[in-house]
């Protein structure tokens, strides 16, 4: 379990984190999703202990990181963000060396590797150096020496950045899998990567969080209303001003003509639902409906309202 | 004591799989082959004052590029995040890198005994004991030079400047002894105290007394401290 009570980071006059607060259960699967500098790397460094909070507590396992940094770090699995390997270092000798200062010797090493070397496909590249290893197979054997304990908790800054799209669903699948029974907190500035791997989403943003829940329920917090695209023929001019007053609880909100077609935009709240008495309507005064699309709200404008919206007000 | 191996070990792996501790020791062993027999028979004396002379000013250069790399290249890659949100004490670490550097020091030092060969052949009534305290004297310049890169290797990401920022202290240091002539009498005895020179050449001449002693341990623990800490507060930048 990791709990952050008003945690803040500043660099100089530079507040990176500002007082966020949550809580991850076991078990969980969380993304952070931010733009790029909005606040990630930053939190996950001082849940790790790489860095130092200028306020606030972090909690891992109801053990305090700044009395009992070591402890925890025996609990975490960190992949840092720029997945940093000492290219010198042949795959083997990197892994055992990690797993040397973790305590994993002998049979227990030779057990964690088949496990890592399994999980993370490095069949193949055990022995060679890491110099000579491709971006895809750095990112994994640094994902692999993250885990070489078999931690409860993993902590992943952007697992994928780097990776073909190949790659990028077998970590994702691996991060699934390894959600099943641990605790990961990954951190993604890729809304499309977050959505399809993490349970529970935190969009970070200057340092805050400003939205904090699962996929569905961040989509019905956070969407307006519903924007409904509809092409008829055959509507006339009366026909299409009586509209709003035959159709309850909806407006129109752009009308085109085409070429004997009308293009009409209509939007209503989103716990209503005004599409079967607008296709009684266009029966009854003898439209045919060429299109009705209605245009959905997605993460993606979520994210993008809620990361802009601060924009333009600063 | 573990993790300080495992860090020791991978270090020393490190410099013998790449060209760095070849160069270093094959190079090392000709400037002071050089440095050694171009004067000892001329002295013609028995003895290797020439080599114990010569060492201490190879080391201003050598020490520090053999260290410079130590902290600052894993602070430039990145890995000093692996390495700091692993189990391990920064003295842990700290410690590993600094005992790599100095058995790198230590086996330069080794293959000049190759001169002590050519002691035995051509000289008489040969003063071992004098020979064995000039070996600790360079080891222990050595390992107090090696603390010093280690500092400054810890202090930025750049190894060049880590390299600039070691010959720096390390000068302050060997030259002190000379300056000793323009300094006001009332601090003559702090600056000699603190020159390497002074408590090196007593332990060389076959002294080993416990100030000189104190003095090498105080430094390098002040310079390894002084790493410790320079690491610790990168968690606070």
């Amino acid at each position: 379990m990791i709990k952050v009570r008003n945690l803040s980071k500043n660099y100089g006059d530079v507040e990176a984190v500002k007082s966020i607060n949550f809580e991850i259960q076991d078990g969980e699967i969380v993304g952070f999703l931010g733009e790029n500098g909005a606040g990630k790397t930053t939190a996950l460094q001082m849940i790790t202990g790489y860095l130092a909070p200028t306020s606030g507590m972090v909690e891992v396992n109801n053990l305090n990181i700044s009395d009992h940094a070591l402890e925890i770090q025996t609990q975490i699995g960190y992949l840092p963000e720029l997945n940093p390997l000492y290219p010198e270092m042949t795959v083997f000798e990197y892994l055992e060396f990690i797993a040397k200062v973790r305590k994993i010797t002998g049979k227990q090493f030779r057990d964690a590797l088949s496990r890592v070397v399994d999980k993370c496909g490095l069949q193949g590249v055990v022995h060679k150096h890491i110099s000579s290893c491709s971006k895809g197979y750095k990112q994994r054997i640094g994902l692999a020496g993250s885990m070489i304990h078999d931690p409860k908790i993993l902590i992943l800054d952007e697992p994928v950045t780097g990776l073909d799209p190949n790659q990028i669903v077998e970590i994702r699948e691996l991060i699934k899998s390894l959600g099943r029974e641990k605790l990961v907190l990954m951190s993604s500035h890729i809304l499309q990567e977050i959505q399809a791997t993490v349970g529970r989403i935190m969009i970070i943003h200057r340092g805050e969080i400003v939205a904090n829940g699962t996929n569905e329920e961040l989509m019905s917090n956070f969407r307006g209303n519903t924007l409904l695209n509809l092409e008829v023929k055959n509507a006339n001019e009366t026909s299409l001003k009586d509209l709003s007053v035959a159709v309850p609880n909806m407006d129109v909100v752009n009308l085109e003509e085409k070429t004997g077609r009308h293009i009409l935009q209509i939007e209503y709240a989103q716990d209503v639902d005004p599409r079967e008495d607008l296709f009684n309507y266009a029966v009854s005064s003898g439209w045919v409906i060429l299109k009705m699309t209605p245009t959905t709200t997605d993460l993606e404008d979520i994210f993008r309202k809620l990361t802009m919206e601060d924009q333009a007000n600063a | 004591m573990h993790n300080t191996r495992t860090i020791f070990l991978r270090e020393i792996r490190s410099f013998f799989n790449s060209p760095m501790a070849y160069i270093f020791l094959v190079i090392f062993a000709i400037f002071n082959g050089y440095f050694f027999t171009s004067t000892f028979f001329l002295y013609n004396q028995s003895d290797l004052r020439s080599l114990f002379s010569v060492v201490p000013m190879v080391y201003l250069i050598f020490v520090p590029a053999i260290s410079m790399g130590l902290i600052a290249r894993e602070i430039n890659i990145g890995t000093m995040e692996t390495i700091a949100t692993l189990p391990l004490k920064t003295y842990e670490f700290v410690l590993g890198k600094y005992l790599a550097v100095i058995s790198l020091i230590l086996l330069g030092l080794v293959a000049t005994i190759i001169h002590l060969f050519t002691l035995m052949k051509f000289g008489s009534k040969i003063d071992y004991g004098a020979l064995l305290t000039g070996y600790i004297g360079l080891a222990l310049v050595g390992s107090m030079y090696a603390a010093i890169g280690t500092f400054a290797s810890s202090i930025t990401d750049n190894q060049v400047v880590a390299f600039i920022i070691g010959v720096f202290i390390v000068l302050i240091f060997f030259l002190m002894g000379f300056f000793l002539p323009l300094v006001p009498t009332n601090l003559a005895g702090i600056i000699q105290y603190l020159s390497v020179d002074y408590h090196y050449s007593n332990i060389s001449r076959g002294v080993i007394d416990s100030r000189n002693l104190v003095y090498f341990f105080s430094v390098i623990g002040f310079f390894l401290a002084m790493t410790v800490q320079s690491l610790e507060v990168r968690k606070w930048k």
